[in-house]
């Protein structure tokens, strides 16, 4: 048996108000990839961050290569061979890749002096070692968070590393970039550098892991070979439930009559889309399938008026739409769920309440007041409808988890009574018990008329949830599955093939 | 569950101000004599009067996380527009054109930082420059004094000087109705909820609907709206309206009260009263060395470590 690593015994760290790890052990072999698994506010986070020195700990020891240590600053870990990968990126956009990748510890020639020579030389044999082609001069900001994203984990590879900790590496990644990963990841493993995976895809885990270790509400669950466990009963060691059903919830296709509210036609923007027609019917729930940059939240901005089209139009209940802000889809009755809930989503340090109700407020005054007895109302409704876990309504949603941050935002629309409600990734992010929560929620929404959008990179959610599914390439509709023959075999062959096989099909 | 270091940092940052001026006048109650007579209230509140209404100004303006250092030359701007149009015009007339001028040029300064996204230090830094430029042209290089102004010069001086019964000092309106009319702005409306939001995530707000340039252009023209007022009152309460000097360094004392008061430079949230107890600090520094014949330059210094400190207490915690 090959020997441990890190070894965490008894860990404890609290903050104000909350105790997020109640010491918690973890053990990581030489050379294995080790998944962290739990719902959001399981504690995977703040576990890496206490590991890397970015909080302290409250209690507990954290064993490192054979010696205790209790790092106090990143730079700390980084020298002991802890390196990490963070869900936001911590590099610096503005700079070149080259300079990114030795962010801090720039190789000196004579004098002090930087040695960008040997920088570039060094970064080009580094990203080429790892497949990646790209113009080491050239500013990171200027290439996709894909590349950044490689560029971060290329960063960390560099720092001769023994640990690599990686928290939700491929949440901005598609299919092709994961599988450019992976094999990163198992170049690692050759070289006895050790990963921790931290993921909420489990097809993923599944795939690259070795070990795993689930905790929940911070607490320590277990630990677990990759072998003796199936999906099933790893989202039920997660969710603390025994079963999770994972079946499809819809039946039978009966829009055929309904009105269309939304109608896109021959949408164009720069190349990222390229004549898309989309029709949305009342009550329908639409899936937008396609990978990364096949144009899916491009098209969703378009109509919800955060950009405009070169060229097409856009029908609400058949009339000429004329968005050309996101205030003017909230007045027709949209509301829009983003992508990167974080930073275009939350407003952080404001309450949940002024979070929930921001939108609604012009319709909650009297005399520019804001009624703040029927905003306490609402926002009660709502905590206790969607289950919002959150200590008050006073508290600042940053200190919030992703799942509940998502359902606030989800309340934010829903209070508005909306016609159509686009969702951008709706559970990226977010632990298996939310997720199955709001996705109740869609079809608790699409029930009571309401329509819904629903972009997602998880084939499978959205077989779970749409009624109709476009599936997106190359920022054109290749193609449409609805209802029965929603298949997840039919949709990658239809992203593959492109349109050749299905045609335009209107709904 | 009992209290963590980091509930008695939050209860330190929450109460720093007040305790800090708490500090003061039990400092001077002991050591300065005659601290607590009337003349000395009174001069309390005559000189706080332009850091107050600029300070209600800069406190909106700083949870938009812009900043709008033009405040000063606003006043200079108005004060000399009102007293060099008065005496053909009369004063009401005069000084609605002067406010009516300010709260333009600020909706202006508010569009291109809201809607050109324009860096506000820059937009305003230039602001400052012309405004104070344009204030000395219009005075024609010469300071107006009031009592050279016959009627109307009587009528505006007193603006500055009236005593309401004979004992309150007349600044005391504007500054209870600046304060209260921001505080119930920023804590009671719909447009100070949205304000607040747009400070904290531009996108985040924009995409929930609120129109960032219309909130930004409303919250730089009140600034200039209370800077106009600022300076008018002060050229009353001197009798001089000086484009040189009328106003010059407020905006750095309404930014110090703001940042005193527990605002984040970084926006998001308007400490109104915070900034009334951070104008009052600066005061008492002021008014403890006056009164105590310590050089004004020391004054400043310590001025300057408060501000440092206040910074340093209200810095935000390892997220």
């Amino acid at each position: 048996m090959a020997k441990d690593l890190l070894e965490i015994e008894g860990l404890e760290k609290t903050f104000p108000g909350v105790r997020a790890l109640k010491g918690v052990k973890l053990n990581v072999r030489k050379g294995e990839v080790h998944a962290l698994m739990g719902e959001n506010g399981a504690g995977k986070s703040t576990l890496i961050k206490v590991l890397t020195g970015i909080y302290q700990k409250s209690g507990g020891t954290i064993r490192f290569d054979g010696e205790e240590i209790n790092a106090r600053t990143p730079i700390e870990a980084n020298e002991k061979g802890i390196s990490t990968i963070y869900q936001e990126l911590n590099l610096v956009p503005y700079q070149t890749v080259y300079e990114n990748l030795f962010l801090g510890r720039e190789p000196r020639g004579k004098f002090g002096s930087i040695d960008r020579k040997a920088m570039i030389a060094e970064t080009d044999k580094i990203l080429k070692d790892l497949g990646i082609e790209v113009d080491v001069t050239a500013p990171l900001g200027r290439y996709p968070t894909a590349i950044q994203q490689m560029v971060a984990i290329a960063r960390a590879v560099s720092i001769n590393a023994k640990l690599v900790i990686m928290d939700e590496p491929t949440s901005s990644l598609d299919k092709a970039e994961v599988q450019v990963l992976f094999r990163i990841i198992r170049q690692l493993k050759e070289k006895d550098i050790s990963v921790i995976f931290i993921s909420h895809k489990l097809d993923e885990i599944f795939e690259i892991c070795d070990r795993l270790t689930v905790f929940k509400d911070g607490e320590y669950v277990g630990e677990y070979d990759i072998d003796e466990l199936d999906q099933f009963r790893l989202i039920s060691l997660m969710v603390g439930k025994d079963t999770v059903t994972l079946e499809r919830k819809k039946e039978g296709y009966g829009f055929a009559d309904a009105q269309p509210i939304v109608n896109m036609k021959n949408i164009r923007q720069g190349m990222r889309l390229n004549g898309v027609d989309l029709e949305i019917r009342q009550g329908e729930v639409v899936g937008l399938a396609g990978l990364l940059g096949s144009g899916r939240t491009e098209l969703a901005q378009v109509l919800f008026g955060t950009s405009m089209p070169d060229e097409g139009e856009v029908f609400w209940w058949g009339e000429p739409a004329h968005i050309h802000s996101p205030s003017d889809a909230i007045k027709k009755g949209m509301g829009f769920c983003t992508e990167d809930r974080k930073v275009e989503g939350i407003i952080p340090h404001l309450s949940v309440k002024e979070n929930m109700t921001i939108a609604l407020l012009p319709k909650l005054q009297s005399f520019g007041f804001v009624k703040t007895k029927e905003q306490d109302e609402i926002v009660k409704t709502y905590i206790d409808r969607l289950k919002i876990k959150t200590p008050s309504p006073e508290q600042a949603i940053c200190n919030l988890s992703g799942g509940n941050q998502q359902k606030v935002l989800l309340a934010r629309w829903m209070c508005m009574n909306p016609k159509l409600i686009i969702l951008d990734e709706p559970t990226r992010g977010i632990d298996v018990g939310a997720k199955a929560e709001i996705e109740e929620l869609i079809q608790e929404l699409s029930k009571s008329g309401i329509s819904i959008l629903m972009i997602s990179s998880e084939i499978a959610e959205l077989q779970r949830n749409c009624d109709r599914i476009v599936v997106m390439r190359d920022g054109k509709a290749a193609g449409q599955l609805i209802d029965k023959d929603i298949d997840q075999d039919k949709i990658m062959e239809t992203i593959a093939k492109g349109s050749e096989s299905e045609g335009r099909v209107h709904g | 569950m009992g209290k963590t270091k980091q509930d008695t940092l939050q209860l330190v940052q929450k109460y720093s101000a007040v305790t800090l001026l708490v500090l003061f006048v039990l400092l001077n109650s002991l050591f300065t004599p005659n601290f607590f007579r009337l003349g000395n209230l009174n001069n309390i509140i005559t000189q706080i009067c332009p850091t107050i209404l600029c300070g209600m100004g800069m406190t909106l303006v700083i949870s938009t996380g812009g900043i709008d250092i033009a405040v000063g030359s606003m006043m200079a701007l108005s004060g000399v527009l009102t007293a060099s149009l008065m005496t053909d015009m009369g004063l009401l007339p005069s000084l609605f054109i002067a406010v009516a001028a300010a709260v333009l040029i600020g909706c202006v300064t508010g569009f291109m930082v809201g809607g050109l996204r324009l860096q506000a230090m820059v937009i305003t830094l230039g602001l400052q420059l012309t405004l104070r430029g344009v204030a000395q042209v219009l005075c024609g290089g010469r300071d107006i004094y009031f009592n050279k102004l016959g009627d109307v010069g009587k009528q505006l001086a007193l603006w500055g000087t009236y005593k309401l019964g004979g004992v309150i000092p007349v600044q005391i309106i504007p500054i209870v109705l600046a304060v209260a009319a921001v505080w119930v702005l920023a804590e009671k409306t719909v447009l100070g909820h949205q304000i607040q939001a747009v400070g904290d995530s531009l996108r985040s707000s924009t995409l929930a609907g609120i129109h960032a340039a219309g909130t930004l252009m409303f919250v730089y023209g009140l600034s200039a709206f209370l800077a106009a007022f600022a300076g008018v009152f002060q050229a009353a309460k001197v009798s001089v309206a000086a484009g040189s000097s009328l106003g010059q360094l407020a905006e750095l004392d309404a930014i110090a009260a703001v940042v005193i008061g527990g605002t984040p430079m970084s926006g998001g949230k308007a400490h109104v009263v915070g900034t009334v107890i951070g104008a009052l600090i600066m005061q008492m520094i002021t008014l403890t060395c006056v009164m105590n014949n310590i050089p004004d330059q020391y004054a400043q210094v310590f001025k300057a470590v408060i501000i440092v400190f206040a910074v340093f207490i209200q810095r935000e915690q390892a997220k």
